[in-house]
């Protein structure tokens, strides 16, 4: 079937099988950032933002997402920026297989909820699965970034 | 098959080897093979709306616009929020709809357990609007569930599960209401699908104190069958069934 | 004692590698290599079964099909797929594929097509009479029953480790030092328990995966999420019976490991298609794959005999080791070593008599293979469960009883090889816990209770007189260095410590050292990241190659100074030649090299320890417990950790947060039970329940230094003991919320509610 999907803010247009799923669409166009974890839609690992939602590709047909706007890592890498560098302070970025799902998922928290409380943050990204971390480090990353943005506000404000 | 309206659906639904995917969630977890999978997402089924009386939810929301919505949050004293937001993960939420949640009446839903505890009706394209009790007991058809319907008979709503792990299926879910035909306790996670209790024999009827939590729990506990699965044996279920009924009762009582 | 005061080292740099993982760049196995075959492998349905016949001409008809393999197209070679330095202490006792099926998923065929449709299509397809055998699914009955799993005659264990395939033993271990019987005789209180521990999967992320081609060459090239490219070509060199000059084994930036991708899980299959096709192959494993055909933990029974007296000094240990290999035999002998050796010397300051024994026994059921703490998580989950019992028995405060016997630092361990601790902070370690307010149990209302418990860990740094590191620095011609290294960073960080430790020795910036690994053709050798070694290890050769590269510079710019090179000396990024002030740069010294030049600007050094310093570790648990449903929610963990020196002090709290929330998804939710078949029920992370962020508490981390004299900068290893206070730490807890002592893992909600008091 023929789809069109603005992927990263691009216009693509494919003629896919019915049953293809969105996180083999993104990989077959270059999005190698989509990483599968599991087959049971329970890692969060393959995260895309779809009309600006978080969802799991692996469970998401490319049929769902035709006339959609559809945005994986690649085309956020400016947005991400602000941000990763604090992940990366805490060494919390580790093997990294499951970063790109949980930054995808911080981007859609922080734009959903700007100034997040500590629970609001672990209860945003609790389907986002790591097993190198522990998790305490990415959040730590994240409330340093959050302090800094704030301290900068005052700063300039 | 992304169809363009409801009989077109409706239609592509009767031959057999069809199937109406709604979040996908848990459809690509099995190993069967279908012909057509029909997709309603163009038919302006994802609002939920709130009028005088009632909430009308399409079958297309998905778990997250449930769990976010203000109006179903302040009718069902935060209940809806309380069921949904233990559901794996907000992407999950965000894919997961109304829709294929209660039509494939699973056991363990959270959603189901939640709205039995609410007057609540589903809208069926061809045998048209059951209550959700009635629903649930029936069996798999090649109906179309369109929408829920959800009165908003003045009342209050409380919801316990318990897990073994935070974001895991329900070992045992129970919500707990009063509407104005009395008090409806709704277990779930038997692992059967949820059951309805009405405090027929009044054990509630001057109202929820630990005393008559801990009765209605007990009476509750002679009524209810369990059994045993991945997550939870018999004997725990069992064990469990009194208790979280007891909390949800108390709960209740506490947004009286 | 004043240390130094270091540039690189001691500080929490950025890993080398954050910003592409972060960003999400294309850096692992499945982004960076070209289409391939799509390698599939069908798999056993039964536990035990001989393969009657076999018929794929149907599936070889499909379109897109290039071929299917059999067990009568391969070698009839056995060899072990343990990640280990050769002779390898398991046994070789595998086929690529092979005809009797060991447990259910073991491999029946090898599938290789165009695309991953045709190749499903092909695995339906293929039809198989199985001669269905009686499995032997029990380990406890393992040992001496009448059903074989291993009946074949070309079996082959080296050395004397006790293994006889014509027992079900992979291996059989005994060690003692003094009369164990007499000292339990003379002692106030003998405990005597047995605990079970399951076969937990690492779960990283990645699962197994690899890439097979020809290269430019006609070589076997392999591109592998591995910890151990040295030890997998010489693994495919045997399986496949093509000499290791003809393989080449590079890894990518890897998804996790824990040990999982220190066993060739997958490489095999891939590398089989490419020699028979001349193709490029990949084969990724599917989650459900990962957790039912991997290379998880031993299940083990541990029996415990404990003998103290009445003032709590823990005079006698006995620890019985029964360990499940399952179906095949990687690290099986190994694994079970460490639960005795690395358990019983905690209480070498009292400790009058030990015992120790370790059966390691066939099964029809998942192999096991090398998982973070490779078996001192269990004997620790054991022994330090029993010793919190005498605490608990005697009413003596677990730590207080505990300073009566533990390990102090120059004391020499008879349970550990006669080793020394050399580096000991354990005695402080115990002492930075808010242990008073937190070890009483609290009464929370609405049926919770509060309440702490406590376990002490040690592990190793390295194999001793095994693991072998090396590495090369070279001289870029712009002043910077190139660290060429063959160990395997898997997310640790490793890269980026061994950088910290070149920069800190020739006294430049960490941005100035690159690092290249690992890859089999162009690495030093390495035997890989595993046994906590890479730190430790490999840190050493840096040291090494880092003092002859100096040497090297040296003489070098004595050729610019037209003097003796003794007249010279490496300083501040400089040479220089103390009698006249004159100083040579870095990049002067690059460009000569490079210019009638006879002596390389690089240095290689290798090291390897014949002594495994143990890191130790305090873990406390604080949880709230309800008592009506059996939940456990883990409030608190904090954790004191002496790694002798932190090379990296960010990367060393990752580890141990990152070690301690796979502890606690092992002691709470992790759980792996089979069918009365032999089938895994936890076949997916739908029902293999890893932590998630909610589930993990708060996590504390305090290091208390010590010096390891013989470690780079007085660096110990951190790697995996990071994972094995939890247990019992979070079973502790549980018996003081409860009354009752857990034995077996994981302790589920529904078994803290069921459970009865034992007196």
């Amino acid at each position: 079937m023929e789809v069109k999907i603005k992927l990263n803010g691009t216009l693509v247009s494919d003629d896919v099988p019915a049953d293809m799923l969105l996180i083999d669409f993104v990989r077959a166009h270059g999005c190698y950032s989509v990483k599968r974890g599991c087959e049971t839609s329970s890692c969060g690992l393959c995260t895309v933002l779809m009309d600006d939602q978080p969802v799991l590709s692996c469970s998401t047909l490319v049929a769902r997402a035709d006339g959609r706007s559809v945005y994986t890592l690649e085309g956020l890498q400016a947005e991400a920026s602000e941000f990763v560098g604090f992940i990366a302070d805490q060494g919390a970025d580790q093997c990294g297989f499951c970063n790109p799902g949980f930054v995808m998922n911080t981007i859609a928290l922080l734009r959903e909820n700007p100034d997040p409380t500590d629970e609001e943050i672990l209860a945003y990204l609790s389907g986002n699965l790591c097993r190198c971390s522990g998790y305490a480090g990415q959040q730590r990353g994240i409330r340093a970034f959050l302090d800094s943005r704030k301290a900068g506000e005052v700063q300039h404000g | 098959m992304r169809p363009q309206s409801l009989e077109e659906a409706w239609e592509l639904n009767q031959k057999k080897r069809n199937r109406v995917v709604a979040g996908m969630m848990w459809l690509k977890m099995g190993t069967h093979s279908f012909g057509t999978a029909i997709d309603l997402c163009d038919l302006g089924l994802d609002t939920i709306e709130e009028t005088e009386d009632e909430f009308r939810i399409g079958a297309m929301v998905t778990l997250r616009q449930l769990e976010k919505h203000p109006g179903l949050a302040a009718y069902s004293c935060g209940a809806v929020e309380t069921a949904l937001k233990d559901i794996v993960g907000v992407q999950f939420r965000n894919g997961a709809t109304l829709g294929g949640s209660l039509w494939r009446r699973m056991g363990f839903s959270d959603i189901l357990t939640l709205f039995l505890a609410m007057d609540s009706y589903v809208e069926l394209h061809e045998r048209g609007i059951v209550s959700l009790e009635e629903f649930a007991g029936m069996k798999y058809d090649k109906d179309l569930l369109v929408r829920l319907i959800v009165k908003k008979q003045p009342g209050a709503f409380a919801y316990r599960a318990v897990r073994k792990q935070r974001t895991d299926l329900p070992s045992l879910n129970c919500a707990a209401s009063k509407l104005p035909d009395g008090y409806r306790v709704v277990v779930g996670s038997r692992p059967a699908r949820a059951v309805v209790l009405r405090d027929e024999e009044g054990v509630l009827a001057d109202g929820i104190t630990e005393e008559t939590a801990v009765a209605f729990a007990d009476y509750a506990a002679a009524h209810i069958t369990v059994s045993g699965n991945m997550w939870g044996g018999a004997e725990y279920r069992a064990a469990l069934v009194p208790v979280v009924i007891r909390r949800a009762l108390l709960a209740l009582g506490e947004v009286l | 004692m004043d240390r130094p005061e270091y540039q690189s080292v001691g500080k929490s740099v950025r890993k080398k590698d954050a910003l592409q993982l972060l960003l999400g760049k294309p850096v692992y196995t499945e982004d960076i290599t070209p289409d391939a075959l799509v390698v599939k492998l069908l798999r056993s349905p039964h536990a035990n079964a001989l393969v009657e016949s076999i018929d794929v001409t149907r599936a070889k008809k499909i379109p897109g099909v290039v071929d299917v393999y059999t067990w009568e197209d391969v070698p009839d070679q056995r060899f072990s797929n343990a990640g280990q330095t050769y002779p390898e202490t398991s046994p070789y006792d595998r086929l690529i594929l092979d005809r009797q099926l060991r447990f259910v998923g073991d491999v029946v065929a090898i599938v290789a097509a165009e695309t991953q449709e045709a190749a499903d299509k092909a695995l339906s397809r293929i039809k198989v009479t199985y001669q269905v055998l009686e499995p032997v699914l029990d380990f406890r009955t393992a040992k001496d029953n009448p059903v074989l799993v291993h009946p074949e005659d070309n079996w082959h264990l080296f050395g004397d480790l006790g293994g006889d395939n014509k027992r079900n033993l992979v291996s059989a271990t005994a060690d003692a030092d003094g009369d164990v019987e007499a000292v339990l005789a003379d002692c106030d209180i003998v405990l005597e328990r047995a605990y079970h521990t399951k076969a937990y999967n690492q779960a990283m992320m990645e699962t197994f995966r690899t890439f097979t081609q020809l290269d430019r060459y006609g070589r076997l090239h392999v591109i592998s999420s591995t910890q151990i490219v040295f030890h997998v070509r010489r693994i495919l060199s045997h399986a496949l019976g093509i000499p290791k000059s003809r393989i080449r084994v590079e890894k990518p930036r890897i998804g996790g490991g824990f040990g999982a991708k220190q066993t060739a899980v997958s490489e095999v299959y891939p590398a089989f298609v490419t020699m028979k096709t001349g193709r490029p192959a990949l084969c990724v494993f599917t989650r459900e794959e990962a957790q039912t055909c991997g290379s998880p933990r031993h299940e083990m029974e541990i029996k415990v005999r404990l003998g103290a007296n009445k003032d709590g000094r823990i005079r006698a240990l006995d620890v019985a080791t029964l360990s499940n290999s399952g179906a095949y035999g990687e690290h099986g002998w190994a694994t079970s070593g460490l639960t005795g050796h690395k358990s019983i010397p905690l209480y070498t300051g009292s400790l009058e008599a030990f015992k120790f024994t370790a059966d390691v026994v066939y099964t029809n059921m998942q192999p096991s293979g090398a998982y973070r703490g490779f078996g001192a998580t269990q004997g620790q989950f054991a022994v330090e469960t029993t010793v919190n019992e005498l605490a608990e028995k005697l009413g003596m405060d677990p730590i207080e009883l505990r300073d009566k016997s533990m390990l102090h630092e120059g004391m020499a361990m008879p349970a550990y090889y006669g080793e020394v601790a050399n580096s000991c902070a354990l005695d402080r370690c115990a002492e930075l816990f808010d242990w008073e307010s937190k070890y009483p149990v609290r009464d929370m209302g609405n049926g919770k209770v509060r309440a702490a418990g406590v376990g002490m860990s040690m592990q190793g740094s390295g194999i001793s007189g095994i693991d072998t590191g090396s590495v090369t620095i070279r001289l870029n011609d712009d002043g910077s260095y190139m660290l060429a290294i063959g160990a395997a960073d898997m997310g640790t960080g490793c890269d980026t410590i061994l950088a910290q430790m070149v920069a800190e020795h020739m006294d430049c910036p960490v941005e100035n050292v690159s690092v290249f690994g690992a890859d089999t053709d162009a690495s030093p050798y390495d035997s890989g990241s595993y046994a906590s070694s890479t730190t430790y290890v490999t840190g050493m050769a840096v040291e090494k190659a880092c003092a002859q590269l100096k040497e090297r510079l040296c003489s070098i710019a004595a050729d610019l100074l037209d003097c003796d090179p003794a007249e010279l000396a490496f300083e501040e990024g400089y040479v220089r030649r103390e009698a006249t002030g004159q100083e040579v740069s870095l990049t002067e010294i690059a460009v000569k090299s490079q210019c009638n030049n006879r002596q390389p600007a690089e240095a290689t050094a290798m090291h390897s320890s014949p002594v495994s310093p143990p890191p130790f570790m305090v873990g406390m648990a604080e949880i709230e417990l309800d008592r009506e449903t059996g939940v456990v929610e883990v409030l608190d963990f904090t954790a004191v950790v002496d790694c002798g020196i932190p090379i990296n002090p960010a990367l060393a709290r990752i580890q141990a947060e990152g070690g301690i929330v796979q502890g606690i998804g092992h002691t709470l939710m992790e759980d792996v039970t089979r069918t009365p078949e032999g089938r895994i029920r936890e076949s997916s992370f739908f029902t293999y329940r890893i932590p998630t962020r909610l589930d993990t508490g708060h996590l504390r981390v305090e290091f208390e230094n010590s010096y390891e004299p013989t470690g780079p900068f007085g660096a110990k290893s951190i790697g995996e003991i990071v994972i094995n206070t939890p247990a019992p730490a979070i079973t502790h807890a549980i018996y003081r919320a409860t009354g009752v002592w857990h034995r077996e893992l994981p302790i589920l909600p529904e078994h803290i509610l069921l459970a009865k008091p034992e007196d």
